[in-house]
C-alpha cells in the first residue's frame, strides 16, 4: 500500500465536498479541457473564484494545466485520483452483509 | 481517515460445508444468492462471470479450489478502465461447526495503487484521443 493513498483520497473528497468545485469538475467532464474564462462563461461563478478552485484542484491532481490556444492555460480533468477515491467507495459498496444474508436465506430455503 | 483495504466477515450457517460449497462454487448456487446469472469453470485459473440485477456483468478468475474448505477468486475493481490490472481478492474459508458451517469471507486489495502507472496509462489514452481528434480535424478541414 502506497503511503499517500489516504492523502490522495482525502484531497479528492475535500474537492468534491464543495458544490462550486463539483460544478467545475462536471463542466470539465462534459465539455473537455477548458480555460478559466471558458468556465466562467458557462457557470454562475466569477473567473477569479474559478481560478482559485482550479489551483486547489490542480494541487490535488484532479485537474492538470496545459497550454491552450492563444497562450491561455486550459485545464484538463484527470481521472487517476478519482479512481482512487472510487476504490474507497467500492469497499463501502461491496456489501458482504447483504450478500451473506442472501446466502443464509438461500441455504435455509433450498 | 483510514483507507479500507480489507473486508472480513464470519457467519455461521446451518448447512454442512459440502452444501455451502455447492452454493459458492456452482453456477446454480451462485445465481441463486449472489447474482442473477453466473458461469464458472471451477479450477484454479478458470474464468467465471457474474451478472447482477440491472445487467452488469463482472469477470472473475478462480484462484483457489480446495473442496470443501477454500474457494477464492479475483475480480475487477468497479468502474476502472478495461485495461486496469487491479483486482480484489475474495477468499471463502469453510469450517465444520457442529452440523453447520463457519464461513469466513475476506476481500482484500481495495487500497492497491499504482498511481504513477495509472497516470501514464491515463496520459497515453488522453494523448491518443487528442491525436485522433487532431487527425479528424485535419480530415474534416481537408475535405
Amino acid at each position: 500500500m502506497a503511503p499517500d493513498i489516504e492523502a490522495v483520497a482525502e484531497q479528492v473528497f475535500v474537492a468534491l465536498a464543495d458544490p462550486t468545485r463539483r460544478s467545475i469538475l462536471a463542466a470539465l467532464a462534459t465539455e473537455g479541457p477548458s480555460t478559466a474564462t471558458d468556465l466562467a462563461a458557462r457557470l454562475p461563478i466569477s473567473r477569479q473564484a474559478i481560478a482559485k478552485h482550479l489551483a486547489l484542484m490542480a494541487d490535488a491532481g484532479l485537474v492538470t494545466p496545459e497550454p491552450g490556444e492563444r497562450r491561455r492555460v486550459r485545464f484538463r480533468l484527470r481521472s487517476a485520483p478519482v479512481q482512487l477515491a472510487q476504490q474507497f467507495l467500492a469497499a463501502l459498496a461491496h456489501d458482504w452483509d447483504d450478500r451473506l444474508d442472501a446466502l443464509q436465506h438461500y441455504l435455509t430455503t433450498s | 481517515m483510514t483507507f479500507p483495504d480489507r473486508i472480513e466477515r464470519t457467519v455461521t450457517l446451518t448447512r454442512a460445508p459440502r452444501e455451502v460449497w455447492q452454493a459458492l462454487t456452482t453456477a446454480e448456487g451462485l445465481s441463486a444468492w449472489f447474482g442473477e446469472r453466473a458461469s464458472i469453470d471451477l479450477r484454479a485459473g478458470g474464468s467465471a462471470t457474474m451478472t447482477f440485477a440491472g445487467g452488469m456483468t463482472v469477470e472473475m478468475r478462480v484462484e483457489r479450489v480446495e473442496e470443501p474448505t477454500v474457494f477464492a477468486y479475483t475480480w475487477r475493481l468497479p468502474d476502472l478502465p478495461e485495461d486496469d490490472p487491479r483486482r480484489t481478492y475474495v477468499e471463502f474459508t469453510l469450517e465444520p461447526d457442529h452440523d453447520g458451517t463457519l464461513l469466513r469471507v475476506v476481500e482484500t486489495g481495495f487500497a492497491q495503487l499504482p498511481v504513477d502507472t495509472r497516470r501514464q496509462t491515463y496520459d497515453s489514452h488522453s494523448e491518443g484521443w487528442a491525436r485522433e481528434l487532431a487527425e479528424l480535424a485535419e480530415h474534416v478541414d481537408g475535405a
